[in-house]
């Protein structure tokens, strides 16, 4: 597990310890191990991996002012560009509002995942997974068209605040509705892995912090929450990795000041037909999701999946 | 006293959350039978004039088939390797397997966009036009992990002794895959590729950089939204695009439960 930097599926891993075996099939193991990984394996080296890679170098190439075209050779002026001009400004937002939405997210999805794990009944429970379930699974343009109608000059949110007869929040083609919009859609991508890591608490754990005297806030504050926290680095990975790469939102809910990174990405590569730009860019969020990784594993985040 | 304060309070917080998160597509839903064409909140006219607008629009039915296409043949091929890839990953004993597991997550670890331009970098240095397969290419590469996730969770929670019980009763390889092994993985099966078809058809951020100038019906909608254009009708096509989902999720939800989330994280 210390070389590993997966998600869901590398926790399994280890949690299965690795030492319990399938040896149902009775040709020779290791021939058919690696007859069965060749084709996915291949899929991912061939056009994913070697993708990557090939990103990575085109980040390093130059497009001719002439003619367009892309010209083979090595030069750091992409690099250069990344980390001058309006683009640190837009990385900065970009890392403050998934931090933001994250927070908002974390504040929002606890007390509900608590409900969940440790107050509901296990068929309430049931039925609250498929309700965070289903709004996590569906279209995600319609959340975001959603939000556009409700944010709008003559949608709903203005219409409640009047009629309560408050002053109406104009919210629509904000930065503020960038992060109500993001806040939303992966609100469920957090609920479920703090759920998930709440209900793993013993509940002798709790009667014990009890037992001993303290009240409910001290054993949430000092036995609960340090034990939910892999659950909520771990949600924590998706509401900040989505946010870093989006560029739906920010363009179609968002207003003047919300270009984030995928805009500049998406704007420079489709509109302006610069992909050693556009390469460089994209490498930023993978070396910001990388530190993250990294942090969240020492955090013992990967366990909590 | 204080104790049931705090108990209806949670349960305050419960249904104010289930309000959030249900009631913007309940929006959706309402406004796709609004007469008017510009939104405005209430609606004071219904109609399902809109419906039959969008049903007629050749440019949605054109971008719906092309995501159909998509999302079928991205399932076919996801479900194929995913489950291979679940099945050599859970067999391995060898150095290097987590990396293995960690390439196959990978496509979700990292922002999409990331998939995205990096194919489109291969696709232009190949001198590959963007075509239908490019389309196909992206969806199967995000497709393969929902499946491998869903498979790789239920054979790690299948205990290995039912396996080895069908062996020792001399059972061949085949019949204990064809009797043991595919009746234990197959919810999972139809489970992922449920999911993998709902996350191919919806998807938009990877599809801007492999479509080109075609359209599937997200980016479609996108494009729709983006220009203003024909908003009431883009509410019938989300609404509908929501239904579509529905299906395939509910079931899903049915068959996998919790593992429904891990296959798409």
């Amino acid at each position: 597990m210390d070389t590993d930097h997966g998600l869901a599926t590398s926790i399994e891993t280890q949690k299965s310890g690795g030492a319990s075996s399938l040896r149902s099939f009775a040709l020779p193991s290791r021939f058919a191990t690696a007859a069965l990984l060749t084709p996915p394996l291949a899929w991912f080296l061939v056009l994913y991996v070697s993708s990557l890679a090939l990103m990575l170098v085109t980040s390093l190439w130059s497009v001719n002012g002439f003619t367009g075209l892309i010209q083979h050779q090595l030069t750091t002026s992409n690099l250069q560009q990344v980390t001058s001009g309006a683009y640190p400004s837009i990385i900065w937002r970009t890392v403050l509002l998934a931090a933001l939405v994250t927070v908002t997210d974390v504040v929002i999805a606890f007390p509900f995942a608590y409900v969940m794990a440790r107050v509901a009944t296990p068929r309430v429970a049931k039925m609250l997974l498929a309700a965070v379930l289903l709004p996590l699974w569906a279209s995600y343009l319609a959340k975001v068209f959603a939000w556009i109608s409700i944010l709008e000059k003559g949608g709903a949110l203005n219409w409640t605040f009047q009629h309560l007869g408050l002053p109406a929040p104009n919210l629509g083609f904000t930065n503020g509705a960038m992060w109500l919009t993001f806040s939303y859609i992966w609100l469920p991508y957090m609920i479920v892995p703090v759920y998930g890591a709440l209900e793993k608490i013993p509940k002798s754990l709790l009667d014990a912090s009890y037992d001993l005297g303290a009240s409910s806030w001290w054993t949430v504050r000092h036995v609960v929450l340090p034990l939910a926290l892999p659950g909520l680095v771990a949600g924590s990975i998706f509401t900040f990795s989505l946010t870093l790469g989006d560029f739906v939102t920010p363009l179609l809910v968002g207003g003047a000041n919300s270009t984030l990174l995928g805009n500049a990405i998406y704007d420079t590569l489709l509109t302006g037909g610069n992909l050693p730009l556009a390469a460089a860019l994209a490498v930023v969020p993978i070396v910001i999701m990388v530190v993250y990784l990294g942090v969240a594993k020492r955090l013992r985040a990967f366990e909590a999946l | 006293m204080k104790h049931r304060l705090l108990r209806s309070g949670q349960w305050l917080w419960v249904s104010g959350v289930l309000v959030f998160l249900f009631a913007p597509i309940a929006t959706i839903v309402l406004f796709s039978f609004d007469r008017s064409n510009i939104e405005s909140w209430p609606i004071h006219h219904w109609t399902t004039s809109w419906y039959s607008v969008a049903w007629h629009d050749t440019a949605v039915r054109q971008a719906f088939v092309l995501s159909l296409k998509a999302a079928v043949a991205a399932t076919a091929l996801a479900l194929i390797l995913g489950s291979l890839a679940a099945f050599g990953v859970h067999r391995a004993r060898f150095f290097g397997r987590d990396t293995i597991s960690l390439l196959f997550v990978l496509p979700i670890a990292l922002p999409g966009i990331i998939t995205g331009v990096a194919l489109n970098s291969t696709f232009q240095w190949a001198g590959i036009n963007l075509s239908l397969w490019t389309i196909i290419i992206g969806h199967t590469t995000f497709c393969i992990v929902v499946v491998y996730n869903n498979v790789i969770a239920r054979l790690r929670r299948t205990s290995s002794t039912l396996f080895e019980a069908s062996a020792d009763l001399g059972a061949s390889t085949g019949q204990t895959l064809r009797f043991i092994t595919f009746p234990l993985i197959a919810t999972a099966l139809v489970s992922g590729a449920l999911l993998a078809f709902a996350l191919s058809f919806d998807e938009v951020i990877v599809t801007t950089f492999t479509a080109g100038a075609q359209n599937t019906l997200p980016i479609w909608i996108f494009g729709a939204i983006r220009l203003g254009q024909q908003l009431p009708e883009v509410n019938v096509v989300v609404t509908l695009v929501v239904l579509i989902m529905l299906i395939p999720i509910a079931v899903a939800v049915r068959l996998t439960g919790r593992d429904t989330m891990s296959s798409r994280a």
